[in-house]
């Protein structure tokens, strides 16, 4: 049992946080997002010099081997700058699926290039009746000549606007609800028959929906066999999950310290306000909630390469639970404790709570997950008479 | 890092837990996994099983009949205990005044009292709180005044747990009047059976009697039961509650209250079906669940701290552990009054049925859980309670 860095662990964790502290304060952040595209091209290529694009991808695809634990690191690095690069969807979700399941060719065609910075990647699996559930898949791929052709619509795809490259979750056969008959796809960004309508989320990411009419896609182009995807995507959903924790330990442990330190300065009837009970108790709350938050975050890190998938999964949703509770009590406390200036977007904490919030709902808000993991039994058995 | 035990730690763990699955008095087992009252018996002979085979006062130093565990080695330890279910070894003898008597106490204290601790020879009881001093336990008012070779108590001690089973005493006592309120005060051993002591029960909300008033009426005791020197007590005292702290979390004990909430839901019906399949008290069991797994990781991250740690300080994340644990195990007693519902209504006075041939009010399970609701409300209070653990916090981590 050991929850130390190791020595190069600790040099990834100083060399981007360096980058971001020198790079990502938060005035240049504020640029960042009213630039076309809503953030930084120059910061992305930074990111390729250090090696992040190509942290969990091998050697020989341009990468450098990373863990789920180095993962952790740089996301929780991006969560306390609240960077706004598609760092998740291009190495995390379209890459990790590239990764994990990708045929050789697939990953010499794409793992390098996005190592490299040169592309960069969105997964769509969220529909309009989906709500949190990975198989509630209508968008439909019906095999054509050596290939398929699809054709539906895809919701609130993160990087979906600037993607050069989309995985699409379709139906291959069965119905809208089953968790047999799904295929992993990847397809062009620019290929005939897809639209997309961008948008900024409430956190400043960038979005969109994507409309697939007679899509053609080559058999190439499938990533694991077409109607037993399922099990694949709720393993890079976990991946996901992981990372979000691992975020989020970022997001929370700033807007906690921060509002200790608006405690320690702020002064109202002639003293600083953090001088009062009410405040202290309320601070240390969020204290409390961030520690069991970073807990958990840590334990889905251990978790995500777990095999069996109904330990791993359960232990996602644990963790997602969590992050997704502490989230919104640290959030609003912060916004609470700070007061009038705390409602401006003039002050950072205002836009780590909106960054938190979208972290809660992204692959399942914390009632979701609870409710999961209550379906999966739970971590203890029922004693035995 | 690597938050799985290494393959030494597993069969440690194995180790330990066989010796309990063998070892722990079948009665007692019982006792704790229905929620009755322990005897003092059953105490005593735990803690002397766990004596013979070298393990009741496992976190001491070796010198003293420790173990030289490894952190990680004693929260497996305490884990196993408690998931076993068995009694923990008893914290006033063992967590408090024997740290108390090796780290301050003289050749001769250290000589009579510890092993006698170790087999609980001497049952101890703590002499802290008053009426009129409970968060500011500094502010006690007991004095002991040094008249020859002797001093002479006078005062009073409340919610002295188990006094009625005690043999001796531990006493924060005032021996300096005109120092500063922290720095007048000392830490006395006293035997109970001393004229002029006077214990009386206390009845609880629970209808139980666990607690007690203890009165010092012209107490004289020998000069050489000071501990350490003469008002320096209140040193003493923060070190004994900083042990205190450590294992407050009582995650192996929650984690047995949930195997047996899910235990009972899934013999109580509601609606037809099983409470465990009744969505809404399904995920109220999930929530404590989750909560206990983040506390659990949390205190494993003190645990491999502690290791590396160089000072001998209590961790102040300690104090995150007593909110959270305290918290956790009251909603697992209210959840599991909840699951028998109109059940939880009829009251059985245990001090009373023991011994009797009436059978119980069905299901006999029932009978235990409102009052250790009841009972369990204590969990945030001592130890120093939860608003003072929040203070501490503000303090030492966050610097408000």
């Amino acid at each position: 049992m050991d929850f130390e860095f190791s020595e190069e662990q600790q040099l990834l964790k100083d060399s981007i946080e360096g980058l971001l502290g020198d790079k990502y304060d938060f005035e240049s952040r504020k640029k960042f997002l009213v630039s076309s595209g809503g953030w930084s091209r120059e910061i992305w290529k930074q990111y390729a010099e250090l090696g992040l694009l190509g942290l969990p991808f091998s050697e020989e695809h341009g990468g450098i081997d990373g863990g789920p634990v180095e993962t952790m690191i740089v996301m929780s690095a991006i969560g306390n700058a609240l960077a706004l690069e598609p760092y998740l969807p291009t190495v995390v979700l379209a890459g990790g699926l590239i990764r994990r399941f990708g045929t050789e060719v697939q990953k010499n065609k794409y793992l390098p290039q996005i190592a490299e910075g040169k592309i960069t990647g969105a997964f769509a699996y969220t529909e309009r009746q989906s709500r949190y559930d990975l198989f509630d898949v209508k968008t439909a791929a019906k095999a054509s000549g050596s290939g398929f052709t699809l054709d539906g619509q895809k919701s609130v795809v993160l990087n979906g606007d600037q993607a050069d490259f989309i995985i699409v979750t379709a139906r291959v056969s069965g119905g809208q609800r089953d968790k047999d008959g799904l295929g992993l796809f990847i397809v062009d960004a620019k290929a005939n028959g897809i639209s997309r309508r961008g948008y900024r989320t409430i956190d400043g990411l960038a979005a969109a929906e994507v409309e697939l009419s007679g899509v053609n896609v080559d058999a190439d182009q499938v990533i694991g066999k077409p109607g037993a995807a399922y099990p694949l995507i709720e393993q890079i959903a976990d991946d996901g999950i992981a990372a979000l924790c691992g975020e989020a330990v970022g997001v929370l442990s700033a807007l906690t310290e921060a509002t200790t330190d608006y405690l320690r300065t702020r002064k109202q009837f002639g003293v600083n306000i953090g001088s009062f009970q009410v405040l202290q108790h309320r601070n240390v709350e969020m204290l409390i909630a961030s520690e069991q938050a970073k807990s958990m975050a840590m334990l889905a890190t251990m978790m995500v390469n777990e095999p069996d998938a109904v330990q791993r999964r359960k232990t996602m949703s644990a963790a997602k639970t969590q992050i997704g509770r502490s989230a919104q009590f640290v959030g609003e406390q912060a916004i609470q404790l700070h007061g009038g200036i705390g409602m401006t977007m003039e002050l950072k904490a205002g836009h780590w709570f909106k960054r938190a919030t979208a972290i809660d709902i992204q692959f399942g808000d914390a009632d979701y997950h609870l409710e999961q993991f209550g379906n999966m039994g739970g971590f203890e058995a029922a004693a035995q008479r | 890092m690597d938050l799985n035990f290494t393959k030494e730690e597993l069969s440690f763990r194995d180790e330990v837990r066989d010796f309990f699955a063998k070892n722990v008095p079948a009665e007692t087992k019982r006792k704790l996994t229905e929620g009755r009252k322990l005897e003092k018996d059953d105490i005593v002979n735990w803690q002397r099983i766990l004596n013979k085979k070298g393990w009741a006062v496992y976190q001491w130093p070796k010198q003293y009949g420790g173990t030289g565990w490894t952190p990680v080695q004693k929260y497996i330890f305490l884990e196993e205990l408690q998931r076993a279910p068995a009694p923990d070894p008893l914290p006033f003898a063992v967590s408090m005044v024997g740290p108390v008597i090796y780290t301050f106490g003289n050749e001769e204290q250290k000589k009579h009292f510890l092993p006698r601790i170790a087999n609980l020879d001497d049952w101890w009881c703590q002499g802290f709180s008053e009426p009129g001093a409970g968060s500011d336990l500094a502010g006690l008012s007991t004095k002991a005044v040094r008249e020859g070779d002797h001093w002479v108590i006078n005062g009073q001690k409340t919610w002295t747990t188990l006094a009625q089973y005690a043999d001796w005493i531990f006493v924060l006592a005032r021996t300096d009047p005109k120092a500063k309120k922290q720095e007048g005060i000392s830490f006395i051993l006293c035997d109970m059976k001393t004229p002029g002591i006077t214990v009386r029960p206390i009845q609880l909300i629970d209808g139980g009697k666990e607690v007690n008033e203890v009165f010092f009426d012209n107490v004289k005791v020998p000069y050489e039961n000071l501990v350490g020197q003469e008002n320096r007590g209140w040193d003493y005292a923060k070190f004994l509650l900083g042990n205190e702290r450590t294992g407050i979390a009582r995650v192996g004990i929650s984690k047995e209250r949930i195997r047996r909430l899910k235990e009972l839901a899934s013999l109580e019906v509601s609606g037809g079906k099983p409470m465990m399949e009744d969505p809404r008290f399904r995920a109220k069991i999930s929530q404590v669940e989750i909560e206990l797994k983040a506390l659990e990781m949390t205190q494993m991250r003190v645990v491999a701290a502690e290791g590396t740690r160089r000072d001998n300080k209590p961790d102040p994340a300690s104090s995150i552990l007593k909110i959270k644990g305290s918290e956790i195990q009251q909603n697992i007693t209210d959840l599991l009054m909840e699951v028998v519902g109109p059940f939880a209504l009829p009251f059985t006075d245990e001090d009373e049925t023991a011994g009797s041939n009436e059978l119980p009010i069905a299901p006999d399970y029932a009978g235990p859980l409102a009052p250790i609701y009841f009972n369990y409300r204590k969990v945030s209070i001592y130890g120093g309670s939860n608003e003072i653990q929040k203070n501490i916090i503000a303090k030492a981590i966050l610097g408000l």
